[in-house]
């Protein structure tokens, strides 16, 4: 039998039965939409971290002190003091792929502005901070190398901290002076909003002060917490990591076979990682939604094991007619097909609803990956055939005068 | 016993034997038949119920296969055909008529007539509906074309049947008690359309249990336990629409 006719049969069974063929149909679109929205809100969320990510420069590079903590290894407190002042200053006079350098100290605790007070955290740094991480100044100034020098008390804050301290976040507070640990630190310029990242975190609950200042006035340490610096280019991270690492393990006199008391991680490396992450929490969620594919096509294949049962006289007749097997076959694997792809099809629309409630109501990152779709579509007709093929060799074993003889 | 006068052998057993298990039992139900039917011959089946009758028509029909012996259809030999090869038989070489009519239900006449046709893909859409509707014009049901199965009559279903029957033009049309399920006037009606065939030059095969219908026929063959009993050549057949005229009109 042809194509068409063979569609044509298969598409007058379904609609004969219309409600049963629903309902089969319905496991299929659950699934396919799960797996789609799963996928969407996978994908997007992905999107966005990089997008976050990049946002904070994607040329960006961090030393850490103790060695790389990928492998799991526990950290010997001892190590955590590794970064020091002669590290700093070889990076900035020997390094030549890159360009801006900041030590980092962290400190956190109360800031408070006559009888308000907020909890934030103190990042000492150099005034070059803030091109590393792309942030801009909107009133004011950031601190000089020049404050640095002369450990001053000056800072530039976030809006968040100007929102809670003067109850604007708008106020030019700019002059005026806020008291960290009970050190007075004067406010030289404030910080353009950058919202919330993706995790959640208030990227304006920020104070910058000096790295000299935090060391000497707030916490009283001679070793940096970090060391951030921008490469040349996104392409030379790597180049700029070698050349940081050959200084570094120089200065620390490394013997050649020993690992690094330092690593250093590029933002290229934390996308990845962050990739990979949520990688495996959606391949997780797809998994769990695949198999209600899977439950889907069994429920496909009881009912067309019900469907052959009831048309045995039907095939008895088609086969006395000349029916050969594999046109009894054919017929109802087009079926089985025809229902898993139309629920494939319904169910893809479903997702592209689902998706967008998600992104327009539930505010999360969601966008269908066009693959997805492929990929729901291609593993739906699987599903018929894989499903349908008991059912249709049920059917064209059968004999016919047996099948004929069926009531 | 058989006119040996030049016309084409069409049918041809040679000791079919045909065996069904039940259980530990073997049910012989065809124990040796042998018999040629010739282009042409309009052949009646009669004997008592169980004695084979629907077994045999299985065998000539090409619905099943005997356990020893050949069947020749047409020149060619059946038992040792693969079942999908058995299959394009019966839809090129056969036409089948059930007692029970067998349409296929919620469809039009010219569809179910269609339907042997689709399985040939000789036929393109165009063709199969023209054959189909020549059909059944055939069988005087040219009005009907559109009506679906469960529209009609029982007289109307049967005559649907045989257009189905008669679609892809079988070197052998093969009946099961094809009447039985009707009235005297309709049975006498689908005679009369069985002869007008046997006139054309059909070779027909008509299993029954009436042995009126064995007075219409050309040759009737007799059946007991199995085996033939009787075959006989009937040289005075009479005419079924003789017999529909003399019928006691039916009140309406
Ligand atoms: N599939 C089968 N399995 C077992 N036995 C069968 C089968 N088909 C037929 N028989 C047996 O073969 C014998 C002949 O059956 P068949 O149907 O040919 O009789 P019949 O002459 O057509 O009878 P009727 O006039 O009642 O239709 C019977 O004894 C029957 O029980
Ligand atoms: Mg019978």
């Amino acid at each position: 039998m042809s194509i068409k006719n063979l569609l044509k049969v298969a598409f007058t069974a379904i609609l004969s039965n219309k409600f049963r063929s629903f309902l089969s149909m319905l496991g299929i679109i659950i699934g396919v939409a799960a797996v789609i929205i799963m996928m969407a809100i996978g994908q997007g969320s992905k999107q966005s971290v990089r997008d976050d990510l990049s946002k904070m420069g994607t040329n960006l590079l961090t030393i850490r002190p103790g060695a790389d903590m990928r492998g799991g290894v526990r950290r010997d407190p001892s190590e955590m003091q590794t970064l020091k002042m002669a590290d700093y200053e070889s990076i900035v006079s020997e390094a030549t792929l890159v360009t801006h350098v900041s030590p980092e100290v962290t400190s956190s605790g109360q800031v408070i502005y006559g009888a308000k007070n907020t909890t934030t955290s103190v990042y000492g740094e150099s005034p070059e901070y803030l091109d590393i991480k792309l942030w801009t100044v909107e009133n004011g100034s950031c601190f000089t190398e020049e404050d640095v020098k002369k450990s001053a008390k000056v800072c530039v804050v976030g809006k968040t901290i100007v929102q809670e301290l003067f109850g604007d976040k708008n106020f030019d507070a700019v002059g005026k002076t806020i008291r960290f640990k009970s050190i007075p630190f004067r406010i030289v310029g404030i910080l353009k909003a950058k919202g919330y990242n993706n995790w959640g975190m208030d990227q304006d609950n920020v104070m910058i002060a000096p790295y000299t200042t935090v060391m000497k006035r707030l916490s009283a340490q001679t070793y940096f917490n970090s060391i951030v610096m921008s490469a040349l280019s996104e392409e030379l991270s790597d180049d700029a990591t070698e050349e940081v690492t050959n200084i570094l393990r120089r200065n620390h006199k490394i013997k050649e076979e020993d690992e690094s008391d330092f690593t250093i991680r590029s933002q290229q490396e934390w996308m990845e990682t962050m990739s990979s992450t949520m990688d495996t929490i959606t391949i997780i969620l797809v998994v769990a939604a695949a198999f209600s594919l899977l439950v889907a096509g069994i429920g496909i294949m009881n009912i067309m094991l019900v469907s052959v049962t009831e048309r045995t006289k039907e095939i008895g007749l088609r086969m006395s007619v000349g029916a050969r097997g594999i046109d009894i076959m054919s017929q109802f694997l087009i079926e089985s097909i025809m229902i898993s792809l139309t629920g494939a099809l319904l169910g893809i629309a479903l997702g592209y609803g689902g998706s967008w409630m998600a992104k327009h109501f539930f505010m999360l990152p969601s966008s269908v990956p066009l693959w997805s779709v492929g990929l729901s579509f291609s593993v739906c007709a699987f599903i018929g055939i894989f499903f349908g093929y008991v059912p249709a060799r049920k059917a064209a074993r059968m004999d016919p005068i047996e099948a004929l003889r069926y009531e | 016993m058989n006119k040996e006068n030049g016309q084409k052998v069409v049918i041809e057993l040679q000791n079919v034997k045909r065996d069904f298990r039940v259980g530990s039992e073997t049910v012989r139900a065809l124990r040796g038949v042998s018999f040629k039917i010739h282009e042409g011959e309009f052949v009646t089946i009669m004997g008592t119920s169980g004695s084979g009758k629907s077994t045999l028509l299985n065998q000539l029909g090409c619905l099943d296969t005997p356990t020893s012996g050949e069947y020749i259809l047409d020149g060619t030999p059946v038992r040792s055909m693969r079942r999908s090869e058995r299959a394009i038989l019966r839809n090129r070489k056969i036409g089948f008529i059930f007692q029970n009519y067998n349409l296929l239900a919620n469809t039009t006449a010219v569809e179910n007539v269609e339907l042997p046709l689709m399985y040939n893909k000789t036929y393109n859409a165009k063709q199969r509906r023209q054959a189909a509707i020549r059909a059944l014009q055939a069988v005087g049901l040219g009005d009907r074309l559109e009506h679906k199965s469960n529209q009609m009559s029982g007289g109307q279903m049967q005559r649907v049947a045989i257009a189905r029957a008669l679609v892809n033009n079988p070197a052998v049309v093969l009946a099961d008690e094809a009447t039985g399920n009707l009235d005297t006037r309709t049975s006498f009606e689908i005679l009369c359309l069985f002869q007008e065939l046997h006139r054309q030059g059909r070779t027909i095969i008509f299993v029954t249990h009436n042995p009126d219908i064995a007075l219409y026929s050309s040759r009737n063959i007799m059946l007991r336990d199995g085996v033939i009993c009787e075959d006989k050549e009937n040289t005075s057949i009479l005419d079924a629409r003789e017999a529909l005229a003399a019928l006691p009109k039916e009140d309406e």
